[in-house]
């Protein structure tokens, strides 16, 4: 084990989106406001997804997830496109780190975003309703997984594009996607039941529903499940991008 | 113990066979160059010592450790300069060298990192952002960037590519100044003055295969490179010149004619005599060696024939 050579590119990672901070923090929050203030408007009072909660709550950890998937998963693979293309990437490829201290410092810096982000749209969203918080530990376990989770997926993504093009259309046809159409804006018993059906094939469904049954201390489906299906999704993902590191695809060819 | 050993090394791409049984050991102290044209293989195989290109088939250590099952061993054994300019864009100087260092396990390193500025004549940019470098600088910071962690073994893949003559020179004396202080050095160069003025022991590639293998005299003293090139003009130019000297004929170019005459076995003055004999008035005479550049051409084209 290389700790130092893990801390040091983990510090690097962090580093560097602490360099533009107008964009790697700033930009989602208020892009998450954004959403909170039309949606909040439009549907406050029409819509109530669980018995005493306000749409504008229930919006809230919705986002906050959202913004933690986008920003984990973009920290990563922003990083490693950036690194390949300017060519950069081989002062990290002639040092003695293993595949495995390079994904978690990958990883970690992903999460350390994705949190900062997701904690900046909660605070900032609290000026707009109180929220309560009924199961803390739930609220930062699924937020750590998640990040985690995309991080991953953005390792995979950094390490298979060749060029910000493919990035992008990994990003808005993959990604994007997936969390809205995770129950952020919704939940999901509001839509009919094909639609029901086919949400539980999405991952980022189980990352918000959990979320925010750490909130309001109720969900689309049991906490535990959701739990499981997160923890699965990282543990195959990690396992995923693990191989591929090792193997070298497409970065020791 | 070797610095770097190669055998039986083998590495294909869909299209091409880039290595093609590579058998080659580096002394520990030397100080060797790799040349070859373009595509010869030279960059894909300072790669596979450094860990940057997995390989097919064969065996490559350095200082005795696998590049491929000891590379944490191997990888804080040895420093590469890579050909391609490259920077990270975030990160001034220092920091750049304090994350390098970081990455071999070293916190504390300033004092070495301040060393490296100031032989690099760096100093005065440690605080400066990598894209406000100039060409020089960033090739500068890059090989400080492969000495950080103070490697045995350094590889430098064209370090003088597209590097005005100043800073060609005074990165000679740098290098020069590695070698004395013991390290190995691997040089992969297109300038072939630059490997005869630097190295001691040469390998030639060509597309992929090795061609020569052999100390810089004994490459110089081996056929093309026992003969003398002779640079004869004359006051008018000659229509045609006796019948030996003709095979002897390298280059003409109006009254100037260039010959390549063996250094045993051929004599200047005879060849004057016979061009006199031959009607010709010599105005001027020039004569050179064959340097490395011509054993180079030789054997490559030798090599694709």
């Amino acid at each position: 084990m290389n700790p130092v050579g893990l801390y040091t590119l983990f510090y690097k990672e962090v580093l560097r989106f602490g360099k533009v901070l107008l964009q790697t923090l700033i930009a989602p929050i208020i892009t998450a406001l954004l959403y909170l203030l039309v949606f909040g408007h439009v549907f406050e009072g029409r819509v109530q997804a669980f018995p005493g909660v306000s749409y504008t709550m229930f919006l809230i950890p919705g986002l906050v997830m959202m913004s933690v998937i986008q920003n984990a998963f973009a920290n990563s693979s922003s990083s490693l496109i950036q690194s390949k293309v300017t060519g950069n990437i081989v002062f990290m490829l002639l040092t003695p780190l293993s595949h495995l201290e390079f994904f978690l410092a990958f990883v970690l810096a992903a999460v350390v975003r994705g949190v900062l982000v997701g904690l900046g749209v909660w605070l900032v969203a609290l000026l707009f309703t109180p929220l309560p918080l009924q199961h803390p530990l739930t609220v930062l376990l699924f937020m750590f997984l998640s990040s985690a989770t995309l991080g991953a997926i953005g390792v995979i993504a950094g390490i298979w594009a060749e060029k910000f093009d493919q990035l992008a259309g990994f990003q808005n046809f993959i990604i994007l996607p997936l969390s809205f159409l995770s129950g952020v804006f919704y939940s999901i018993h509001s839509l009919p039941e094909f639609w029901q059906k086919l949400s539980h094939f999405n991952p980022f469904f189980y990352m918000i529903d959990g979320f925010r049954y750490g909130f309001f201390g109720v969900s689309d489906i049991a906490p535990a499940h959701s739990l499981a299906v997160v923890t699965l999704f990282l543990a195959v993902l990690s396992a995923v991008t693990l191989m591929l590191l090792k193997a070298g695809y497409k970065l020791r060819d | 113990m070797s610095a770097i050993s190669i055998s039986g090394l083998h590495k294909r791409y869909p299209r091409v066979h880039a290595l093609d049984g590579i058998d080659l050991t580096v002394g520990r102290g030397e100080f060797f160059g790799l040349l070859g044209p373009n595509g010869a293989g030279k960059s894909t195989l300072i790669n596979i010592v450094a860990g940057l290109t997995r390989f097919d088939a064969g065996r490559v250590s350095v200082l005795g450790g696998d590049v491929a099952t000891d590379y944490r061993r191997t990888r804080r054994l040895i420093g590469v300069v890579p050909q391609e300019l490259t920077y990270d864009p975030f990160f001034n100087v220092r920091e750049v060298l304090r994350i390098q260092s970081g990455y071999f396990g070293l916190r504390k390193n300033d004092a070495w990192i301040d060393e490296l500025l100031a032989a690099l004549m760096l100093t005065e940019k440690a605080g400066a952002n990598m894209r406000t470098l100039s060409g020089g600088m960033k090739r500068r910071v890059m090989i400080a960037q492969a000495l950080v962690h103070r490697p045995e073994v350094v590889v430098l893949d064209e370090p003088t590519a597209g590097v005005d003559v100043e800073l060609r020179k005074s990165l000679w004396t740098f290098i020069r100044r590695l070698h004395g202080e013991g390290h190995t050095i691997v040089l992969t160069t297109h300038y072939l003055e630059e490997a005869e003025a630097l190295c001691h022991r040469i390998a030639i590639l060509n597309r992929g295969r090795l061609v020569a293998l052999d100390t810089k005299q004994a490459l110089l003293a081996r056929g093309i490179g026992g003969t003398r090139r002779v640079c004869i003009t004359t006051e008018q130019p000659l229509a045609r010149l006796p019948g030996a000297l003709e095979q002897k004929v390298r280059r003409r170019d109006g009254n100037m004619v260039e010959l390549q005459l063996d250094k045993g076995s051929d004599s200047v003055m005879a060849a004057l005599d016979a061009l006199r004999a031959h009607g010709a008035v010599i105005t001027d005479l020039n004569m050179e060696g064959a340097d490395l550049e011509d054993v180079f051409v030789e054997l490559t084209r030798r090599d694709n024939a």
